[in-house]
C-alpha cells in the first residue's frame, strides 16, 4: 500500500527551529490536517512535503523512497496550493488552467473543472479581472484539471465563500474515497472525517536557538 | 519533457504579446543608445565607420540587461516559479524554456533592427553579414548567462542594478570576439577564429548556465 510519511523532521529557517522530531504517515484515502497558532511551521511543513524545502534532518518518503531521490515523479504525483495563486493577469482563465493541467500531461480536463468550481462563465476573462476568490477557484481547478494522488492544500478556504468551500470539501471526499491523499492546514475551517489531526504545537524546540 | 518545452515557451511568448512591451522597448532603448553615440562622437563618417561595430554591440548588451531582472521575477512574485519547479520535469528544463522565450522576444528584435543602425553609423558594408552572424551566435550566450544573474538577484530588492554588476563583466568575451569579427570581415581579414569562440561560448554557456540558473532559482524559492 502506498505510504506518504515523513521521519523525525526537523525544520529550522533563518537560524531557528520551527519544529523538530515530527513524524507523519498516510494512507491511501488518508487525510491529514495540520493546525498550529501562526509560524508554528504548517506552511513549512507543506513545503517539505512538496519538496520546495529540505529538511535540516529527517526524511519525506512516498513508499519508503525519499522524494529527493527523484524530484520530478513526486512533482508527478502530487499537487501543492500554496499562499499564491500562480494566476498570469494576461492569460484568460481557460489559458491558465490549461497551462498548468498540460504540464501534468492532461489537456482535456479543464472544462469539467471549472465547472466544477463554477468558473466556467469566466473560461475567457484575464486573470487581471478576477477577485481574489476567484482566482482562489483557478488555482483550486488546476488541482482538479490534472488527478494526482498527493495534494497538499495551504490553507485552500482562504478567500472562497461558503458554497465554494462546500465544493471542495465534496471534491476532498471524491478525491480520497478515490484513493488519493490530502495533507492540507487550516484553522478549522474544513472538517474532514477520519482525519488524521497533527498539531505542530507540540513540536517546537525549547529555546529555538541552534548553533549555525 | 519536449512538450513541457514546448509549453512554456508559447506561454512566454503569449505573455510577453500581450502584455508586453518588452520587445519594443528593448529595440528603441537599443536605437537611442546608438543614435546618442553618434551624437556624441560628431557627424564625422570615418569616426563612425570605424567605431560602429562596437558600439551597435554595446548598445545591444544594454539593451538585453533591461528585460533580463523580469525573466524570473514576475514568475517568482506570483507563485508560478514554485510550480514550475514542482512541476514532473526538471527545472532546467524550464528555465531554457524561458530563457529560449527571452531571446525570442528580445535578442531577435536586436538582430533584425542592428543592420539598420550599422548603415546609420556608416559601418563598412563587407561587414553586415558577419554582424548578424556573430549577433545570432552572441545573443544567444547573452541570455543565457543573464539567466544566471536573474536567479541570484531573485528576492533582492534593487535587483536591476546588481545585475548588471554581476553580468556585465562576463560580457566581456563576448563583446571582445563579436566586435573583432567584424572588424576583421571590414578590413578584410580571417574571421573564422572568432566565430568558433563564439561557438564554442554558446555551447558552453548552454551546457552550464541552464544548471547554474536552476539552482540558484532554487534556492530563491526555497
Amino acid at each position: 500500500m502506498t505510504q506518504f510519511t515523513g521521519k523525525d523532521l526537523l525544520c529550522v529557517r533563518g537560524g531557528r527551529v520551527v519544529f523538530t522530531g515530527l513524524d507523519f504517515s498516510v494512507g491511501p484515502g488518508g487525510a491529514l490536517v495540520l493546525i498550529g497558532p501562526n509560524g508554528s511551521g504548517k506552511s513549512s511543513l507543506l513545503r517539505l512535503m512538496a519538496g520546495l524545502l529540505k529538511p535540516y534532518a529527517g526524511i519525506v518518503a512516498w513508499d519508503g523512497e525519499g522524494i529527493a531521490e527523484d524530484p520530478e515523479a513526486h512533482g508527478g504525483r502530487m499537487h501543492y496550493v500554496g499562499h499564491h495563486d500562480a494566476v498570469k493577469p494576461a492569460l484568460s482563465v481557460h489559458e491558465n488552467v490549461s497551462f498548468w493541467a498540460g504540464l501534468h500531461g492532461h489537456v482535456g480536463t479543464v472544462d469539467g473543472a471549472l465547472e466544477t468550481l463554477a468558473i466556467s462563465h469566466l473560461s475567457d476573462v484575464p486573470g487581471r479581472f478576477l477577485s481574489a476568490g476567484q482566482k482562489r477557484r483557478v488555482n483550486l481547478a488546476r488541482v482538479l484539471a490534472a488527478p494526482s494522488p498527493l495534494w497538499l492544500l495551504d490553507e485552500p478556504t482562504t478567500a472562497l465563500d461558503k458554497a465554494t468551500i462546500t465544493t471542495l470539501e465534496r471534491q476532498i471526499a471524491e478525491h480520497r474515497a478515490g484513493g488519493g491523499i490530502v495533507v492540507l492546514s487550516t484553522h478549522g475551517e474544513i472538517p474532514l472525517e477520519g482525519a488524521g489531526v497533527l498539531e505542530l504545537a507540540h513540536f517546537q524546540a525549547g529555546s529555538g536557538e541552534i548553533a549555525a | 519533457m519536449m512538450g513541457v518545452f514546448g509549453a512554456i515557451v508559447r506561454r512566454d511568448l503569449r505573455l510577453a504579446l500581450r502584455q508586453g512591451m518588452d520587445s519594443v522597448m528593448v529595440v528603441m532603448f537599443f536605437v537611442i543608445a546608438v543614435v546618442l553615440f553618434s551624437f556624441g562622437v560628431g557627424p564625422e563618417p570615418n569616426v563612425l565607420a570605424r567605431i560602429a561595430a562596437g558600439v551597435i554591440w554595446v548598445s545591444a548588451l544594454l539593451a538585453s540587461m533591461l528585460s533580463l531582472e523580469r525573466l524570473f521575477q514576475i514568475d517568482y512574485e506570483d507563485g508560478s516559479l514554485e510550480l514550475l519547479a514542482l512541476a514532473p520535469v526538471p527545472l532546467e528544463v524550464a528555465v531554457v524554456a524561458k530563457v529560449t522565450a527571452h531571446w525570442l522576444t528580445t535578442g531577435l528584435p536586436l538582430i533584425l533592427a542592428a543592420p539598420l543602425l550599422a548603415v546609420l553609423l556608416r559601418m563598412d558594408g563587407e561587414g553586415f553579414g558577419i554582424l548578424i552572424a556573430v549577433l545570432l551566435i552572441g545573443t544567444p550566450t547573452l541570455s543565457l548567462i543573464g539567466a544566471v544573474g536573474a536567479g541570484l538577484i531573485l528576492g533582492s530588492r534593487r535587483g536591476g542594478v546588481l545585475l548588471s554588476l554581476l553580468i556585465l563583466p562576463l560580457y566581456i568575451p563576448v563583446l571582445i570576439f563579436g566586435v573583432g569579427a567584424v572588424d576583421a570581415a571590414i578590413g578584410g581579414f580571417p574571421f573564422k577564429a572568432h566565430l568558433l569562440i563564439l561557438g564554442a561560448f554558446l555551447a558552453g554557456s548552454a551546457a552550464l548556465c541552464p544548471w547554474a540558473a536552476a539552482a540558484a532559482v532554487r534556492q530563491a524559492i526555497e
